[in-house]
């Protein structure tokens, strides 16, 4: 029998954590000092301005300026994959908030934002994302005031997700709203619908095409704001993401109580949408757009509402697609080229490719 | 397609055959279009009301997805609920109603349903996860039984042994002989379909049109093609012929793809089949032949094969072949929308039911 | 039933052992399989259905096609050769 050899103790031998590290760990939602050098090196390196700079629990926000009222609109993101051709998910919460905000009249100001990380996501994507996020902000004016990450064990959540709220400024006067549609207006489009749809179906990769179409993704308040100073008696305003352009005018219909009609001919949809649509058994009209808005407004401002659009960017392809019928309980028409008419309905569920 | 000289979507000529039609019918003319991308094109560009009022359209059973089985989605249920499958299907068959549940139901417990585009997709799925039994669904007509063939003998070439298929493939002809032995049947003239014609071509067909005395044209998908098609057909019917003609020669021929054909018949063969709404109709499916038996998912999972009840509401029988109108159903609209659909002609896009929901009802 | 499109055949190629297509629809590329259209060249047109190509369009039958149509429609007809109507 030997004596066991002890240790000898030469001061802590208690292993520190690595601090340098290629991806995310439980120990970076610890709201220890990794959390804080997350923060410090991935966001406010990308995100630095004076009221997030306080670092305080909260942000204190300036008053309302004379005459105008609050906005609030908040999202959460979720979006697979994470990256995809002509945007981010980073981009995307951006754009998406402040296009929420915007739908109603007025200029989105501040965000807050939310990230929740999956143990083992890429550090490197993170940084991509966040620089895709700062340069989204920059782009739509907005400062990210307060935000919080969060991570859950692997296989608890997906990579990551964003929440966003977004506040703006409106004038107290504007009533700007999806019941305002009238009989008689104009319905308008800013650009090709479905793009953002085929733009992320191609990147998950399992239907198996590809092309140059490009996600949308766009803050749109620059355009809501050359509108608005035009000072055109805007009705609705909405962006037709999810559900596509189909299911938010159904939507606009049911809560104005008008029917509405497009003209199948006039909705601008880019060829390759088309392609890929008639390829998978997809309908563009049904498609996700995250940089388009719809515009309703009295048929004789159509004209100068659509010279405004296609001066800016992301305005450049719009177009007079439809009118507002009568007063009804709330339908969407669409006349055909063939000089025929048919319904369009919400989407009823997830849209799948129709192969057969 | 810009190559080429042909605008297949072309408003003044669909409109100017449309024109013809009316000006060559004289007295009322039932005719089915048997295939479900036909029924679905016909209502999304509003094609029907073109037509003069005498011609009415009936909208056949070849949507693949509406006459798969209840036995074959339980059965799709029972597979794809393993731990050790992932089960793959065209996407419309997700949304498929069972007795209970349907694929998009399994898949909220934990089963790993993955829509593919190509069956060639479930065949890399089995290729990459070999610890796994890759399952793939094989629905439709003759115009997807080659691609499925092909993958099977693929999975055999390269020995790929952790997949299967779960057969449900159907085949048109005795689907036209069912619906015009019926005593009830109103059909009086069938537009083919023209991609199922383009592997098969249209040789089976004159011994019908004979036995039935009924005028049979091979047609195309896009409003040109329909219009043709059914032109060609009226005008038949008004000289009192019956003969087999093709509306659709830019990719049909009499004798079809040979060389699919030959795929077809190495890998499967013409068995009984049980058609959803409609019943079991003899020699209408693809059953594997035994030498590919191996690769039939049914052998390879034990399976409760209770038999099952549909719902008593849904008339799906009478929609597919012809005897009725989605709208004459009391349950249309109201108990049965694409959200929450009855039975299968309200499920795919091409159904029947969902097609006239869509597109069709009238102005309120 | 069967959603099939005509795309053009851009390049032919073996990928283990399967025969392939690059086919392109006016801007949107798949990779294909033509194991069921051993003969098609580059350059022709396929009718593709389930990442197949099912059949082989000629520009001849194209054609064909358009003329069969005008004919039906009396396209460039000034008169209508009948109205069974009257």
């Amino acid at each position: 029998m030997t004596e066991p050899t002890l240790p000898i103790l030469e001061g802590p031998n208690c292993p520190l954590p690595i601090s340098d590290r290629g991806q995310i760990v439980i120990g970076h939602g610890s709201g220890g000092q990794m959390t804080h050098d997350l923060i410090r090196d991935v966001f406010q390196k990308r995100l630095s301005n004076p009221i997030l700079n306080t670092a305080n629990d909260a942000a204190i926000l300036p008053q309302a300026p004379a005459g105008q009222r609050l906005v609030v609109s908040t999202d959460a993101h979720i979006v697979s994959p994470l990256f995809f051709a002509g945007g981010d998910i980073g981009r995307l919460a951006v754009c998406g908030t402040v296009n929420d905000v915007a739908m109603l009249g007025a200029q989105p100001s501040f965000l807050t934002a939310t990230f929740i990380l999956e143990e083992g996501f890429p550090i490197s994507d993170l940084e991509a994302i966040v620089d895709s996020f700062a340069a989204a902000c920059v782009e739509a004016g907005v400062e990210l005031v307060a935000a919080d990450t969060k991570v859950t064990e692997h296989g608890k959540s997906d990579k990551l997700f964003i929440s966003t709220t977004g506040f703006g400024w409106a004038d107290s006067n504007l009533t700007i709203g999806g019941e305002q549609a009238k009989a008689g207006d104009a319905v308008i489009l800013s650009g090709a619908v479905g793009n953002h749809g085929i733009a992320v179906a191609e990147a998950r990769g399992n239907l198996g095409f590809s092309s140059s179409v490009r996600s949308d993704t766009a803050p749109l308040n620059h355009l809501v704001a050359a509108l608005l100073d035009a000072n055109l008696d805007v009705h609705v305003l909405r962006d037709p993401t999810r559900g596509g352009l189909a299911t938010t005018l159904v939507e606009i219909a049911r809560q104005s109580q008008v029917n509405i009609q497009l003209e199948e001919d006039a909705i601008p949809i880019d060829k390759p949408v088309r392609k890929a649509c008639d390829l998978l058994g997809l309908d563009p009209l049904y498609l996700a757009n995250e940089g388009k808005l719809i515009l309703i407004l009295p048929a004789h401002q159509a004209e100068s509402a659509l010279n405004i659009l296609r001066a800016r960017q992301y305005g450049e392809g719009a177009a007079l697609i439809g009118q507002v019928l009568e007063p009804s309980r709330g339908q969407l028409w669409i006349k055909t080229p063939f000089g025929t008419t048919r319904i369009l309905d919400m989407l009823a569920g997830e849209m799948l490719p129709r192969i057969c | 397609m810009t190559d080429t000289p042909l605008n297949t979507r072309d408003a003044s000529l669909t409109k100017a055959i449309m024109e013809k039609i009316r000006r060559v019918t004289t007295q009322p003319w039932n005719i089915m279009e048997i295939c479900g991308g036909q029924t679905h094109a016909i209502m999304q560009y509003g094609l029907d009301q073109l037509l003069p009022p005498e011609i009415t359209l009936i909208h056949g059973p070849g949507c693949p997805v509406c006459v798969t089985s209840l036995e074959a989605v339980e059965q799709a249920l029972q597979i794809a609920a393993r731990p050790e499958v992932i089960f793959t299907t065209f996407g419309d068959m997700l949304r498929v109603p069972g007795n209970k549940a349907d694929l998009f139901t399994a898949r909220s417990q934990g089963a790993d349903v993955r829509v593919v585009y190509s069956p060639l997709d479930a065949l890399k799925f089995a290729q990459a996860n070999p610890e796994k039994q890759v399952v793939f669904f094989a629905i439709g007509f003759e115009t997807t039984a080659p691609t499925i063939a092909s993958t099977i003998l693929l999975a055999e070439k390269n020995d790929i042994r952790n997949f299967s298929i779960l057969p449900a493939n159907v085949l048109v002809p005795p689907a036209m002989h069912a619906i015009l032995s019926n005593p009830s049947n109103r059909v009086q003239g069938f537009l083919a379909a023209g991609h199922v014609c383009a592997v098969m071509g249209y040789h089976e067909y004159p011994p019908i049109a004979e036995q039935y005395r009924i005028p049979i044209v091979v047609t195309g998908f896009e409003p040109v093609d329909l219009a043709a098609g059914i032109l060609m057909t009226v005008r038949q019917l008004e000289s009192g012929q019956h003969e087999v003609a093709n509306a659709y020669p830019r990719f049909v021929t009499r004798e079809g793809n040979q060389t699919a054909q030959n795929i077809i018949s190495r890998v499967f063969e013409p068995v009984d089949r049980q058609w959803r709404g409609i019943g079991r109709i003899p020699l209408s499916g693809l059953g594997l032949r035994p030498d590919y038996a191996s690769f039939n998912a049914v052998n390879r999972f034990e399976l409760d094969t209770t038999p099952l009840q549909e719902s008593p509401l849904c008339i799906a029988g009478k929609v597919l072949s012809g005897v009725a109108k989605p709208f004459e159903c009391p349950a249309f609209g109201v108990e049965c929308t694409p959200t929450h659909p009855l039975g299968a002609p309200m499920v795919s896009a091409e159904g029947a039911c969902a097609a006239y929901y869509r597109y069709h009802r009238t102005r309120a | 039933m069967c959603l099939g499109i005509p795309g053009k055949v851009q390049k032919l190629y073996d990928q283990d052992g399967t025969p392939m297509a690059a086919v392109d629809f006016d801007g949107v590329q798949q990779a294909v399989c033509v194991a069921t259209t051993p003969e098609v060249q580059v350059g022709q047109y396929v009718l593709v259905h389930a990442g197949f190509a099912l059949n082989i369009l000629s520009d001849y039958e194209a054609e064909e096609t358009l003329k069969i149509l005008r004919d039906l429609a009396d396209f460039n007809a000034n008169l209508p050769e009948e109205d069974l109507r009257q």
